[in-house]
């Protein structure tokens, strides 16, 4: 029941968005963050719109796949919108019912703070659906590695992270292995109050938490085995290196900082 | 010490912290000699010594008395243990909590990333480790899809990339099925003939020690035996005193002499069989 979780979200490809640099997607999306916070009428959400619609088309992934990744999050959205539609007043009035109103301030609002929510989900989301989680790690530690400097453990940060990705389909089918064997002793996780179906969790933490400690140790013991020590001195198998495209990722960052910054109202 | 000796095990003794502050005293004055290009299986109870013997070899511990000797070089003299670790590659028990990388690429890379390998080079050495435990197919796979024989070969091929003199299996096919343990032992005995790594399997399967040039056993932190697989094994009454087996034909002999069936010795379970055959036909 669990093997069929995929690590992050990772669909592998050869698009544009596929090749460009991790560092220069995780910088663009920062932009891209504050752009969206920036907009503000009309017109610049039409142009971040079709901006990422336009992502959306260099990753050559179906766009009902990129919009799948709104699924976690539209509950927030729709209450977002119930909330500004009611809440936030102001302008002309559309609708009254006793002391109840919808005005024109708060559907703007709803409309634009839900396609804000939406547009942050979507740009990460091409993210994480274009780049391997190894990449991303490795994007990180780079982009992190000034920080070294005043005493950041960059290094020891992203090897914990790769590790843990590398690990997440080991402890799932671990943690499959005792639920069934915890199910075949008569332990029951289907049924009962929430507060009892939750008790029923303990026996499968514990025998994870002790086999995934167990599991560091032996890990420890192979690291050292085959030589580590640390990040220093070490080198990469994988060497990122920026080309025509995170240029033109650059090119295309400025331009809609300028656009956004010029039609803001 | 002959020229010929990779590794050496000098008067070591070695003990754990055992619980109420007592000491367990785990190795004692264990003298072992290693030849190079030699296929040494070690066999042994759990807690007979041979982990803890193994894990002196590479460094992982240093031995409280004697000294061990890896082509030369002490263990316990700090400055040279990346060389030693390099020289002495180790597979563990359990597959899955030895491979570090995302990528089968990425594991075999983690080790000369450690030694600090110019990319390029990294790049010939990982395909060439690869094809040497033939899993060069399977270069951007990733672990969890791999099977036990698939991961422990991957292993392998982590520690081929770093060029190593010495391969050690720490109970490497303990958890892995009947054909997992025939791919593993297969490719080590490809890699110590062809080569010429020295191979040290432990283990507690005794069939898996008639391949080899030398069999050591141990029990209770003492070299017991030292000889080939044929002295070794002959000694089926002193095998069996400390509770270890002889590999099945060795087995099957011993059982047909003590009903008065005279077999000449065989290690291999075919030979078994063709002698058993030719004494059926000519009765």
């Amino acid at each position: 029941m669990l093997q069929n979780i995929a690590i992050g979200q990772y669909v592998p490809g050869h698009s544009f968005l596929h090749r460009a640099d991790p560092r220069s997607k995780l910088l663009f999306i920062i932009l891209f963050a504050t752009l969206v916070f920036l907009a503000n009428n009309a017109l610049t959400y039409a142009v971040l719109i079709a901006f990422t619609l336009y992502a959306g088309l260099l990753s050559r992934l179906s766009l009902g796949y990129i919009l799948k990744s709104l699924k976690p999050v539209w509950i927030l959205i729709v209450f977002t919108i119930v909330l500004h539609i009611f809440m936030t007043k102001g302008g002309t009035v559309y609708f009254q019912w006793g002391w109840f109103t919808v005005e024109e301030r708060g559907v703007q609002q709803a409309i634009f703070i839900s396609f804000r929510l939406g547009l942050l989900v979507i740009i990460s989301s091409l993210l994480t659906l274009t780049t391997s989680p190894i990449d991303l790690t490795e994007g990180l530690e780079r982009l992190l590695g000034p920080f070294a400097r005043i005493g950041v453990p960059v290094h020891d940060i992203a090897l914990m992270m790769s590790i843990a990705i590398r690990f997440i389909p080991t402890l799932m089918e671990e943690t499959d292995k005792i639920i069934k064997a915890q199910t075949a002793r008569g332990a029951n996780f289907t049924s009962g109050s929430l507060i009892k179906r939750a008790q029923n969790l303990i026996p499968i933490a514990i025998p994870l938490f002790v086999s995934a400690f167990r599991r560091a140790e032996d890990l420890a013991l192979a690291m050292e085995a085959r030589g580590y020590r640390g990040g220093v001195g070490r080198t990469r198998l994988h060497k990122l290196a920026f080309s025509w495209r995170d240029a033109g990722m650059a090119v295309a960052g400025v331009l809609l900082a300028i656009t956004i910054g010029w039609w803001r109202a | 010490m002959n020229e010929e000796s990779l590794l050496a095990l000098q008067d070591v003794s070695y003990s754990y912290d055992g619980e109420n502050g007592s000491h367990v005293l785990v190795l004692k004055d264990v003298d072992l000699t290693i030849q190079k290009g030699s296929f040494v299986s070690v066999l042994g109870h759990n807690g007979s010594g041979k982990s803890t013997m193994a894990k002196l070899m590479n460094a992982l511990l240093l031995p409280e008395g004697g000294r061990v000797l890896v082509a030369g070089m002490d263990t316990a003299k700090g400055e040279m243990v990346w060389e030693i670790r390099r020289h002495v590659g180790m597979v563990f028990q359990n597959p899955d909590n030895q491979i570090v990388g995302a990528t089968v690429e990425d594991d075999v890379a983690f080790g000369l990333e450690n030694m600090g390998v110019d990319p390029e080079q990294m790049r010939q050495r990982i395909d060439e480790a690869l094809a040497s435990v033939g899993m060069e197919a399977y270069l951007l796979a990733q672990p969890h899809r791999l099977s036990g024989g698939q991961k422990q070969r991957v292993a392998i091929a982590g520690i081929m990339a770093m060029r190593p003199s010495v391969i050690i299996l720490d109970e490497a096919t303990a958890m892995l099925d009947p054909q997992g343990r025939q791919e593993v032992l297969q490719l080590v005995k490809t890699l110590n003939r062809d080569e010429g790594i020295t191979i040290i399997n432990i283990t507690h399967f005794p069939d898996e020690a008639i391949y080899s040039d030398r069999v050591v056993v141990m029990n209770a932190g003492e070299v017991l035996m030292e000889g080939t697989p044929e002295e070794v094994f002959n000694q089926v009454e002193r095998l069996k005193k400390v509770g270890l087996d002889v590999p099945f034909a060795v087995r099957i002999r011993h059982v047909l002499a003590s009903k008065g069936i005279d077999l000449p010795f065989v290690l291999h379970q075919e030979e078994l069989v063709e002698h058993v055959c030719r004494l059926l036909l000519t009765r």
